[in-house]
C-alpha cells in the first residue's frame, strides 16, 4: 500500500482531494464529462497522491475504458466475442461504419461518433449487442444501426433510445428444488439472523457445501471461517462482480433480478465474519444497472436491512458500496481485483497470502462471487439441510448456466447440479450442436460425443458460461476468438502469458493461411502445456484450455486443415507474399 | 539500491523477524531426491544453487522483498505445484522437482520466449557479458529460439535527460518498477498498457531527480541492457564484466576425441546468404584442423572451393545467414532439396541476426530512406531498383528455419570455431560430443 494516503496540505497547485482508492472513480469521473483524460489529469491527480505521473498513468493506461483520445460524443463499444461474431459482428461493424462514418477503433471526422470493439460485455443472449455511452443496445442488425444512428444524430440520448434488457430466465428446477430464482422478498435471509451466532452462521454454510461459484469452487463456508479467524480488523466482504468471462451472464440477471438477494448475502457474510463494510466491485460495462443498484441499497438501508443494528441485532453493523471496474478482464481475478480497488494496476498478487488473511488495504477480506452470495443467502433462508436435497451428494445445490449461441431459446437455466449436458441442449433448443464451450475460453470445448456428461463437479464443472456453437462455426474462428481475448487481457506481468497468448495467435494464423503442417499442431499444443505449468495466475494458466481440448476432441478436423504433404522445404512461408511490399514499392 | 525506497508492505519485516527468531533451527529439505540440511526462512533458489542445483532465475534479485515473480524462468514443481522457485521459502520437509525434462523444457522455452518477444541483439548491446538473459541463454544451453521472432518495432527513449529507455530489451522483469525512487520516495519507473502491449515506463521529472550514482545502480539492476546512462557506454569494460568468468554449473571438461570416422568420404556443401561471411571466416579459423578436415571430407557447391553448382547430392548443408530476397529463398530451397542434413549456423541463419534489425521497420520505409531520402548517383533521379535480374527483396530477413525445415543450429556471432569443428565431427561420426562452455560462449 501507498504510505501517504493522505495528501500533504497545501500540496502544489492542487485543490483536488483524493485518496489513493478513488483513483479509478476520479478517472470515471473526468473521463464521462471529457470524453476523454487528458495529462493535466494525470497531474493533478499525481499531485493529490503525491505520487509520481508515471505510477498514475501506469494504471490508467491498464484500463480498456479509459482513454487518451476523445471518443466522440457518442462512444460505441461493439462486442466482439465468438458469439456476436457467430451472429453478425461483421455486418453490424459496417453498418455503424456507414452510419457513422468513423471507422472500427476511431471517431469519425466532425467528433461525434467513437466505434470501438469490446469484449463480451455480458449480453450473450441478446448479440450482437453494443454499449453506446455504457447504455445496452441489443439484437443489433443494419437496420437497427441504422435507425439508432439517426435517432442519436436528430439529438436523441442513448439513455432514452437504449434497449430494456430481459432477464430470459427460461428454465428452474422443479417445485422446492429451485433455490436462486424463487421469489423473493426483502429480509428473508437478513431476519434469520436474529437465531444465529456468527458462528452458527459458518457452520450452516459449510453443511450445505456451498462452493464458489466463480469459476474456483472453493467453500465458501471454509474461506469465511479462515476470514473470521484472521485478528486483524477492519475486514472487509467483497463481491466480485466482474463476471468477464466471455459468454457468462449470470450474474447480471441475478443483480437486474433480484438485487436485494445479493445485498442480503453479502451481509450475512459480513455478519459471519465480523466486517462492517461490503464493496461491490461492479464491471464497467454493466455500469447501466449501477442506478438499481445504488436505489437497492438506498432501500435496504430505509429498511434497516443495512446500516447500524440491522433488523435489530444490536451492533450489528454493516454497509455496502458500489465500486466501478474500467474494462479488464484479469480484474475478475480476486487479487487483481483488490489492486484495482485500490487504484492500483489491476495485476494479480504473488500467492503469498490469501485475500482472507491480506486482502483490500491488506486486511481480512472475503471475495465472493455474485451467485456465491446469492446462494449463501438462500441457505440462510430455506436452511442447508433443503440446499443439500437438491444436486449430486458431490455438489449439492443448483447453478446457473447463461446459454447462448447457437439454440433458440439463450437464457439462464437454473439447474441442478448433475444434469446432463445432453438435458440442457434440449431444454434451449440447440440447433445441430457440435462445439460446445462450457464455462468460457479459459474452460474446456466438448464434441456431442460427451453429451451425457454431468454437470457437476466431479464430472464436468461449469463456472456459468455455456456456449453452443454448430457445424456451420469455424473452429479455428472459435480459438483465435479466443486466443485474441487473452492476448489482449492478459495483464502483462508474466512471461509466457504475456508472449505466450501472443505466439500462439500468430502460430494460428498459419493455420488460417493454410500453410500449417501437422507438427505445427503439436508444436502449438506443447506451447499450450508450457502455458499452463509457468504462469502466474489463472489467467494465463487457463488461456491455452480451449486450445488442447479442441486438440483432443477434434483430433480430424485439425487433420483436416494442415497440409497433408509437406515438402521439408515449405514452411509456413509464401513467397509471394513475401514480396508483395517490395513489388507494391517500386513498381 | 535507493535508500528511500518504500517498503511495499509490512510482508518484508515479518518475515526476517521469523527468519531470525527461528536461526538456530536446521531444517531439511528434498531438491530432486537429495536432501539438503539448511536454514528455515532461506529462498529456495539460493539454498539450491548453493547446493550445486542450478535452478535458473532472471527476475529475481537478492535485495527485493518479497520476489517478484513475473519471469517464471524458475518454474519448479514445490510439493506437487508448479510454480517460480524464486518466491519461495524453504520450510521443513519442502520436497523440490527442479531438474526434470518437463522443467527444464518449459524454463527453457521461457528465455526463448524472452529472445523472440524483444529485439536482442547482443554484438552490438552495451549489456553484452554484463546481461543477465544472456548469460541464462548460455547457461541453458540456448541454441535456437522455437518461437518465430515477433520484431515489433519498439521505441528506444532517448528524452529523459540521464538514461536512455532501450525498449527492444526490456524483458518485464518488474525490477525497476520495484526498486528505483526518488528520495522523496517517488516512482521513477512504472509499468504502462498491458497484455503483449506492456511496456515500461520512464517518468523524466522524477529520473532527473536521481544522483548519478543512484542512475548507474538503476542501470547496473536492469537485468538487460534496457536502461542505459548516457556516457556509460560499456556497462563494465571486458575482464570484469560479471559473466566473464565461468559457468555457474558444474561442467567436466571434454575429454579429448577420440573419433571413429566414417571410411567414405562425406560430401559438404556451403553458402551464405544474407550473412557477412563473418561464419564461414570463423570456420577457417580452426587453423590446422583444416587439413584434417579436407581428409575426412569433399566439399560441394561452396564459397571457399568457388564451385558455383551442386554437381552431386550432399550429405551435409552448412548455411549462413537467413533470407533477406527471393534468390536467398531460392538457393535455400535448393540446399534442402540437394542435402540431406542442413545446419543453420551463426546467429542469421538461425533467427535473422543483425539483417534482421530491419524488421522493426516496415520496407517501405527502408527503401525509402535508403533510395529516394539520399544523395543519388544519376543526376536528380531518384530510384529504388528493380529489374528482372535483381532478387527480389522480402518484407523482412526470414529465419532459415522459418522457410525450410533445419536439422541442427550451432549458435554463435559468429560461432567459435572449435564449436563448428566439433559439431561437424559429431555428425559425421554420429557420436555426441560435448561442447564447452567457452566454445559455446561467443561474445
Ligand atoms: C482471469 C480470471 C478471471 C476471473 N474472473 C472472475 C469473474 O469475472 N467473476 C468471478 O466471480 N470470479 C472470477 N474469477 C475467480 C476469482 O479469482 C475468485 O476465485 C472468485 O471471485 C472467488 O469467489 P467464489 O469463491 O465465490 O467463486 C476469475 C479468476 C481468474 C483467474
Ligand atoms: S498469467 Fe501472468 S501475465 Fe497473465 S494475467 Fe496472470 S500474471 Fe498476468
Ligand atoms: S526468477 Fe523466479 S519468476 Fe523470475
Amino acid at each position: 500500500m501507498n504510505n501517504k494516503k493522505t495528501p500533504k496540505s497545501g500540496s502544489p497547485k492542487s485543490d483536488l482531494i483524493l485518496d489513493r482508492t478513488e483513483l479509478l472513480a476520479y478517472f470515471w469521473k473526468v473521463q464521462n464529462t471529457q470524453g476523454y483524460i487528458r495529462s493535466e489529469d494525470i497531474v493533478a491527480c499525481s499531485r493529490a497522491l503525491d505520487i509520481s505521473y508515471i505510477e498514475v498513468e501506469g494504471v490508467v493506461s491498464f484500463y480498456h475504458f479509459f482513454t487518451r483520445q476523445p471518443t466522440g460524443e457518442f462512444t460505441i463499444y461493439l462486442n466482439r466475442s465468438i458469439v456476436s461474431e457467430c451472429k453478425g459482428y461483421e455486418r453490424v461493424k459496417e453498418a455503424f461504419e456507414m452510419a457513422t462514418g468513423a471507422t472500427m477503433g476511431g471517431v469519425d471526422p466532425s467528433g461525434q461518433f467513437g466505434l470501438f470493439k469490446t469484449a463480451c460485455i455480458g449480453l450473450s443472449d441478446l448479440e450482437p449487442a453494443a454499449l453506446i455511452n455504457f447504455f445496452p443496445f441489443t439484437n443489433l442488425n443494419s437496420l437497427k444501426v441504422k435507425e439508432i444512428v439517426a435517432r442519436l444524430k436528430q439529438g436523441a440520448s442513448p439513455a432514452d433510445i437504449c434497449d430494456t434488457v430481459p432477464d430470459h430466465i427460461r428454465s428452474v428446477p422443479e417445485e422446492d428444488k429451485v433455490m436462486l430464482m424463487r421469489d423473493y422478498d426483502p429480509g428473508l435471509a437478513v431476519a434469520p439472523l436474529k437465531e444465529h451466532s456468527p458462528e452458527s452462521v459458518i457452520e450452516e454454510i459449510k453443511k450445505s457445501g456451498l462452493r464458489g461459484m466463480g469459476g474456483a469452487y472453493f467453500p465458501a463456508g471454509l474461506k469465511w471461517e479462515f476470514c473470521r479467524k484472521e485478528a486483524a480488523n477492519p475486514k472487509y466482504i467483497v463481491c466480485n462482480a466482474d463476471e468477464g468471462e466471455p459468454g457468462t451472464f449470470k450474474d447480471r440477471v441475478l443483480m437486474n433480478s433480484i438485487p436485494g438477494l445479493l445485498l442480503e448475502g453479502m451481509t450475512v457474510a459480513g455478519y459471519a465474519v465480523g466486517a462492517t463494510e461490503g464493496i461491490i466491485y461492479l464491471r464497467a460495462e454493466y455500469s447501466w444497472m449501477k442506478d438499481k443498484l445504488q436505489h437497492t441499497i438506498e432501500h435496504f438501508r430505509k429498511m434497516h436491512l443495512l446500516g447500524n443494528d440491522i433488523c435489530g441485532i444490536e451492533g450489528f453493523n454493516f454497509d455496502i458500496r458500489m465500486e466501478l471496474g474500467a474494462g479488464a478482464y484479469v480484474c475478475g481475478e480476486e487479487t487483481a481485483l483488490l489492486n484495482s480497488l485500490e487504484g492500483k494496476r489491476g495485476e494479480p498478487r504473488n500467492k503469498r497470502f490469501f485475500p482472507t488473511q491480506r486482502g483490500y488495504l491488506l486486511q481480512p477480506t472475503v471475495v465472493n462471487n455474485v451467485e456465491t452470495f446469492c446462494a449463501a443467502a438462500r441457505i440462510m433462508q430455506l436452511g442447508a439441510d433443503h440446499y443439500l436435497q437438491t444436486g449430486t451428494p458431490a455438489s449439492p445445490g443448483t447453478k446457473l448456466l447463461s446459454v447462448s449461441g447457437d439454440c433458440r431459446l439463450p437464457g439462464i437455466y437454473e439447474i441442478e447440479w448433475g444434469t446432463t449436458v445432453a438435458e440442457v441442449l434440449e431444454k434451449c433448443d440447440a440447433d445441430r450442436p457440435h462445439f460446445i464451450q462450457v464455462s468460457g475460453p479459459s474452460g474446456e470445448c466438448i464434441s456431442m460425443d460427451e453429451a451425457d456428461r454431468a454437470i457437476a463437479l466431479d464430472d464436468l464443472p461449469c463456472g456459468g458460461s455455456f456456449m453452443i456453437f454448430n457445424r456451420q462455426r469455424d473452429i479455428l474462428e472459435i480459438l483465435r476468438n479466443y486466443t485474441n481475448f487473452f492476448k489482449h487481457e492478459s495483464c502483462g506481468l508474466c512471461t509466457p502469458c504475456r508472449a505466450g497468448n501472443f505466439i500462439i495467435e500468430k502460430k494460428l494464423d498459419l493455420f488460417a493461411a493454410h500453410l500449417a503442417r501437422q507438427s505445427d499442431v503439436e508444436e502449438v499444443r506443447s506451447w499450450g502445456e508450457i502455458m499452463k505449468l509457468t504462469c502466474r495466475c489463472g489467467l494465463g494458466k487457463t488461456a491455452p484450455n480451449a486450445l488442447l481440448t479442441a486438440q483432443a476432441k477434434f483430433p480430424e478436423y485439425f487433420e483436416s486443415i494442415v497440409n497433408q504433404n509437406p515438402e521439408r522445404l515449405s514452411k509456413g512461408f509464401s513467397l509471394e507474399d513475401a514480396v508483395r511490399e517490395y513489388d507494391r514499392f517500386s513498381s | 539500491m535507493n535508500k528511500a525506497r518504500k517498503k511495499s508492505n509490512g510482508q518484508a519485516g515479518k518475515a526476517s523477524a521469523k527468519a531470525a527468531n527461528k536461526a538456530t533451527d536446521r531444517i531439511t529439505i528434498t531438491i530432486d531426491g537429495e536432501s539438503i540440511d539448511t536454514e528455515p526462512g532461506r529462498n529456495l533458489v539460493q539454498v539450491a544453487n548453493e547446493n550445486g542445483i542450478f535452478i535458473p532465475s532472471l527476475c529475481y534479485f537478492e535485495d527485493i522483498e518479497p520476489p517478484l515473480g513475473t519471469c517464471r524462468v524458475c518454474s519448479c514443481k514445490i510439493d506437487g505445484v508448479a510454480g517460480p522457485a524464486c518466491t519461495e521459502t524453504v520450510r521443513d520437509g519442502m520436497v523440490v522437482e527442479a531438474i526434470t525434462d518437463e522443467l527444464t523444457n518449459a524454463r527453457k522455452a521461457i528465455v526463448e520466449m524472452m529472445f523472440s518477444e524483444g529485439n536482442h541483439f547482443c554484438p552490438g548491446c552495451q549489456k553484452s557479458g554484463d546481461c543477465d538473459l544472456q548469460h541464462m541463454g548460455y547457461e541453458m544451453g540456448l541454441t535456437q529460439s522455437r518461437f518465430p521472432h515477433v520484431f515489433k518495432d519498439r521505441l528506444i527513449d532517448f528524452n529523459p535527460s540521464r538514461m536512455i529507455m532501450e525498449h527492444n530489451r526490456c524483458i518485464k522483469c518488474l525490477r525497476c518498477v520495484k526498486e528505483v525512487f526518488t528520495d522523496e520516495g517517488k516512482a521513477v519507473f512504472s509499468f504502462r498498457h498491458r497484455g503483449n502491449e506492456t511496456r515500461v515506463g520512464i517518468d523524466y521529472d522524477e529520473e532527473a531527480k536521481l544522483s548519478d550514482q543512484q542512475a548507474i545502480d538503476a542501470m547496473h539492476l536492469c537485468p538487460t541492457g534496457a536502461i542505459i546512462v548516457r556516457g556509460e557506454l560499456h556497462a563494465r569494460p571486458f575482464g570484469v564484466r560479471r559473466f566473464d568468468m565461468e559457468s555457474m554449473q558444474k561442467k567436466e571438461p571434454a575429454e579429448d576425441l577420440k573419433i571413429v570416422l566414417p571410411k567414405e568420404k562425406k560430401t559438404i556443401a556451403t553458402i551464405s546468404l544474407a550473412g557477412c561471411f563473418g561464419c564461414h571466416m570463423s570456420l577457417l579459423d580452426i587453423d590446422l584442423k583444416l587439413i584434417d578436415l579436407v581428409e575426412i571430407v569433399e566439399l560441394n557447391k561452396s564459397p571457399l572451393n568457388d564451385i558455383k553448382e551442386f554437381t552431386k547430392h550432399c550429405d551435409i548443408g552448412l548455411i549462413e545467414g537467413g533470407c533477406c530476397n527471393a534468390e536467398n529463398v531460392e538457393v535455400l530451397r535448393e540446399f534442402r532439396r540437394k542435402c540431406d542434413v542442413l545446419v543453420a549456423f551463426g546467429e542469421c541463419a538461425i533467427w535473422g541476426g543483425l539483417p534482421a534489425m530491419r524488421n522493426t521497420i516496415p520496407l517501405s520505409e527502408c527503401l525509402e530512406e535508403a533510395y529516394l531520402n539520399c544523395i543519388s548517383s544519376m543526376d536528380d533521379e531518384w530510384a529504388v531498383p528493380y529489374h528482372e535480374d535483381l532478387p527480389k527483396i522480402l518484407d523482412k530477413v526470414y529465419a532459415c528455419s522459418e522457410i525450410v525445415d533445419i536439422d541442427y543450429f550451432i549458435p554463435g556471432c559468429p560461432p567459435d570455431a572449435n564449436h563448428i569443428w566439433k559439431s561437424i565431427l559429431s555428425l559425421l561420426s554420429g557420436q555426441e560430443l560435448s561442447v564447452l562452455y567457452s566454445e559455446f560462449k561467443y561474445d
